[in-house]
């Protein structure tokens, strides 16, 4: 989650750490904040935060708003919102179950038909934006207020609809299982620490790959002792959420949807044309047009990824009910913007990283577990949340404006 | 003789590298109907909003009378008390508020804390009636043509007891009906006693109208003269616009030869629904390979609607004509397609739609033309990283690193930032629009020679340029634009700055 650039400019070696520091502020403190959020709430709660167990389920219980935190930065960066996010996600969520309940559909129909179900919604979400520029704001709200009416239409009959279909049901609440090899001390999940450990030699490769090519390009990199320095820290970091992780069932394939989401967008974004375009067209939209950019096209694509994490999302929730009710998807919305924007994201637009919004997501669901740990009551956390957000992007901007 | 009603002296005012007024002097009459005219740039506008407050007392250096008494002006709201009013091409009207709660804007009449709207009403036909307006005071503004608009701008300065009434380009957007009756308004009120100045580039309105011009050039006053005997006339200011030497500010060009056609336009036309008119006529145009061709004209003459409907921009007008790129006829539906055909274009407002400010510079100068660095559907940084480095050698670009972002750099090494990412999509044909507003010297400079380097490759450059000099000393041939259409050709050899103006400012 550290997200390093290394200045191929003429600056001096001895500042180089400074200079990633200051470069970087904004990224960094948000980072900085969680733990110390997390070192805070560990104290208060005499370590019962910390613990395997409830680190395994804050990451499972943030899973479905940490993807539609995912496609919501999109949908900020190039100056829109998204409003429409929550309802479709528990419209969605019931779909899928009346289709494994009532028609019986097995899940690997099931799964396709409503993640092509969520890009098509987002499309026609954005049809009224990107051909006759009409606000996001009232478009999506009117297509929240659609997919809520829909909500109802399907679960009136019914109401609560209960799942039963096991492999379902695991998306939201299962682990990955575990390779019967030996018995590890204190009955830790050996496949958990594997994959923590192939991350980290996997990191470490490329690491060092992408420093020779800068080193054959004569690019300055980082000092040798500084990318040691670098390369150790991420390691730890890897090194112990896996190892907190195996203590308690090992990975979820929560965790495992939300990493295969985060990797996917976090690559799309920094590496391909398609997220420079993203960009361009959220930093000056008449620009990116001149350019060559369609701005209808990005506009299109973009609210069709968040259609597509809409119904994820909706999957992931419904199965960790074990259900599909009425109120499914009540403000996510509010959840995953909020996450976006501790996370940095620019309401301006063109400015925000996923691995930001999913700093954010970690910040805000830290802040709810650490308070529920501690019985604080939910009048309260309320409160505190909103103090939160509006501190990180006070913050944000202060730190912002030194570039 | 009486002290003039306003005198404006030695006014200087700096912007940060340009010296946009340099110890103007201004003396206008009082009664009379003084005209300010000059090519743009000259410190017209600048001027006017010294004396409006909008550049505060202490900004500028100098002094403004106004009826013998000093003034210093910290705002409009200042200058509106001492009697001055300013009626900007752009109209500053609420569109959804009615006629009537327009001129009162800002100075309701109440009852205690209600609005009179009654009484209100009736002073507004007492004023309406005062400009010539028949309207429905309730009607709303945005129900009105721009000409019944303009009047209610003037109608809401005399609700303000306006002693100098400021009109800056008034007639521009105005159709010919709508502008005589603005001009007999005037005149109209010049008998009531209000006392008016005219900014106009149309010199026939001036002559017809004024009692006294002042010509502005480089931010100087150049000559105050009495038009009110009928002798003055358009050629004796058009020399005092444009008599300015042309310094030895343009690199030489190393003779080359100018090779086949590169870009034509047939019978070029673009109707603007949103404006209701059309902004290009009838426009018949070249360029050759090697060729660096100007388009010389006022603001409004078309220029850059030119420059943009060429470079595809479907949404905004519907295009009627053909052109020709390398002798076959093409069509754009959107700037990808003139891109895929080589056309570049670098826009006159860099900050608006040319540049990303809050990116840096290594990505604005590849984000035209990703694809020559993408492999395998990722974009490689590195050769990024090289490409930038390369161009900010080439064109000199000064900025710490190529990961400053845009914003940080000053206007002249924005615009390189902006000829290097239009080089990298390697074109045929460049459109420059204003390539060197807003920059220093040595800036505008490097540039030429960039462009001058640029044609000796075989390259073709369409240049717009308000710079009269630049024109000039930059192209091999001109044409001149006036209200849409191109008003005539000119050689390099035959092309002087007096007949340039004479063509731009035939309406």
């Amino acid at each position: 989650m550290t997200e390093e650039r290394i200045t191929p400019g003429k600056s001096k070696k001895s500042s180089a750490l400074l200079e990633l520091l200051r470069k970087n502020i904004s990224q960094y403190f948000m980072f900085i904040a969680l733990i110390g959020i997390m070192v805070i709430f560990t104290i208060t709660t005499k370590g019962v935060f910390i613990s395997s167990r409830n680190i395994s389920n804050l990451l499972n219980q943030m899973g479905y708003i940490a993807v539609l935190a995912v496609g919501m930065t999109l949908v900020i960066i190039i100056r829109h919102i998204d409003l429409s996010v929550g309802y479709l996600a528990g419209f969605l969520g019931a779909f899928s179950a009346i289709a494994l309940t009532f028609w019986g559909w097995p899940v690997y129909a099931v799964l396709p038909v409503v993640l092509i179900l969520g890009v098509i919604s987002g499309l026609l979400t954005s049809t009224p934006i990107a051909k006759l520029g009409v606000p996001a704001f009232v478009s999506t709200m009117a297509a929240g207020l659609i997919f809520r009416g829909a909500l109802l239409l399907v679960t009136m009959g019914t109401g609560t609809i209960i799942i039963r279909d096991r492999l379902y049901n695991a998306i939201g609440n299962g682990f990955i299982p575990d390779l019967k090899l030996f018995v590890l001390p204190g009955n830790r999940h050996f496949l958990t620490l594997l994959i923590g450990l192939i991350f980290i030699i996997l990191y470490i490769v490329n690491a060092v790959k992408s420093r020779n090519k800068k080193l054959s390009y004569k690019f300055d990199v980082l000092s040798p002792s500084l990318f040691v320095m670098q390369l150790v820290l991420v390691s730890v970091i890897i090194g112990y959420i896996a190892w907190t992780l195996s203590g308690y069932n090992g990975i979820s394939w929560s965790l495992v949807i939300v990493l295969l989401v985060v990797g996917i967008f976090q690559f799309i974004t920094t590496k391909t044309p398609l997220g420079r375009h993203i960009y361009a067209v959220g930093g000056n939209p008449e620009a990116a047009e001149l350019s060559g950019i369609s701005v209808s096209k990005i506009t299109y694509i973009v609210f069709g990824a968040m259609g597509l994490l809409s119904a994820l999302s909706g999957i992931m929730y419904a199965s960790r009910l074990h259900s599909a009710t009425t109120t499914a998807g009540l403000g996510f919305e509010t959840d995953a913007i909020a996450a976006a924007f501790v996370g940095g994201v620019s309401a301006a637009g063109g400015v925000g990283t996923i691995t930001g919004s999913i700093v954010g997501a970690l910040v805000m669901m830290s802040l709810t577990s650490g308070m529920n740990l501690m019985g604080i009551d939910i009048s309260l956390q309320y409160i505190v949340r909103g103090a939160v957000l509006v501190l990180a992007v006070v913050v944000d901007r202060a730190t912002r404006k030194n570039r | 003789m009486d002290t003039p009603i306003l005198e404006m002296k030695s006014i200087t005012k700096e912007f940060p590298g340009v010296k946009a007024l340099d110890e103007v002097t201004f003396s206008v009459k009082k009664g009379e109907i003084h005209c300010l005219v000059g090519e743009n740039g000259a410190g017209k506008s600048t001027l006017m909003k010294v004396l409006s407050g909008v550049h505060p007392y202490g900004s500028y250096s100098g002094e403004i009378y106004v009826e013998g008494e000093l003034q210093k002006f910290n705002g409009i709201r200042d200058s509106e008390r001492a009697g001055i009013a300013i009626i900007y091409q752009e109209l500053a009207l609420i569109p959804e508020l009615s006629v009537y709660e327009n001129i009162f804007l800002g100075n309701e009449l109440t009852d205690g804390m209600v609005i009179n709207a009654n009484e209100t009403i009736k002073q507004s036909i007492d004023i309406l009636e005062k400009v010539g307006l028949r309207v429905n005071p309730e009607t709303k503004i945005r129900d009105l043509g721009v000409g019944k608009q303009q009047l209610v701008e003037i109608a809401k300065a005399l609700k303000k007891q306006v002693k100098i009434l400021i009109l800056d380009e008034p007639t521009a957007a105005l159709n010919e009906n709508d502008s005589d009756n603005l001009l007999k308004l005037i005149l109209e009120l010049k008998k009531q006693g209000v006392t008016s100045i005219l900014i106009s580039h149309k010199l026939r309105e001036v002559l017809a109208i004024a009692d006294t011009v002042t010509v502005l050039r480089d931010g100087k006053t150049i000559c105050t003269l009495d038009a009110s005997d009928g002798q003055l006339t358009e050629a004796v200011l058009i020399r005092n616009m444009v008599g300015r030497s042309i310094d030895n500010v343009f690199p030489k060009r190393k003779a080359h030869n100018i090779g086949k056609e590169a870009l034509r336009l047939e019978n070029w036309g673009a109707y603007s629904p949103s404006l209701g008119r059309d902004v290009l006529k009838d426009v018949n145009l070249n360029v050759h390979d090697g060729e660096i061709v100007g388009i010389a004209g006022l603001m409004g003459s078309g220029r850059t609607e030119l420059a943009k409907s060429i470079f595809g921009n479907p949404d905004e007008y519907r295009l009627s004509g053909k052109i020709f790129v390398n002798g076959h006829e093409a069509k754009f539906s959107n700037p990808r397609d003139a891109i895929d055909a080589r056309l570049a274009y670098v826009t006159e407002d860099r900050k608006r739609n040319g540049l990303i400010l809050i990116q840096d510079v290594k990505q604005n100068i590849t984000l035209a033309n990703l694809e020559e660095l993408t492999r395998v559907g990722v974009i490689d940084e590195n050769e990024e990283i090289v490409v930038a480095n390369r161009s900010k050698e080439d064109l000199n670009i000064k900025t710490p690193s190529i990961e400053q972002f845009l914003r940080n750099l000053s206007g002249g090494n924005q615009q390189k930032v902006s000829l290097a990412k239009w080089l990298f999509v390697k074109p045929g044909v460049m459109i420059l629009d204003e390539p060197t507003r807003g920059i220093d010297v040595g800036a505008k400079y490097e540039i030429y020679t960039v462009m001058n380097a640029l044609v000796e490759q075989g390259m073709s450059i369409i240049m717009i340029s308000s710079e009269l000099p630049e024109v000039l000393g930059m192209s091999d041939r001109v044409y001149v634009m006036s209200a849409g259409r191109i008003k005539g050709e000119l050689s390099a050899s035959e092309a002087t700055q007096e007949k340039i103006m004479e063509l731009a400012v035939d309406y």
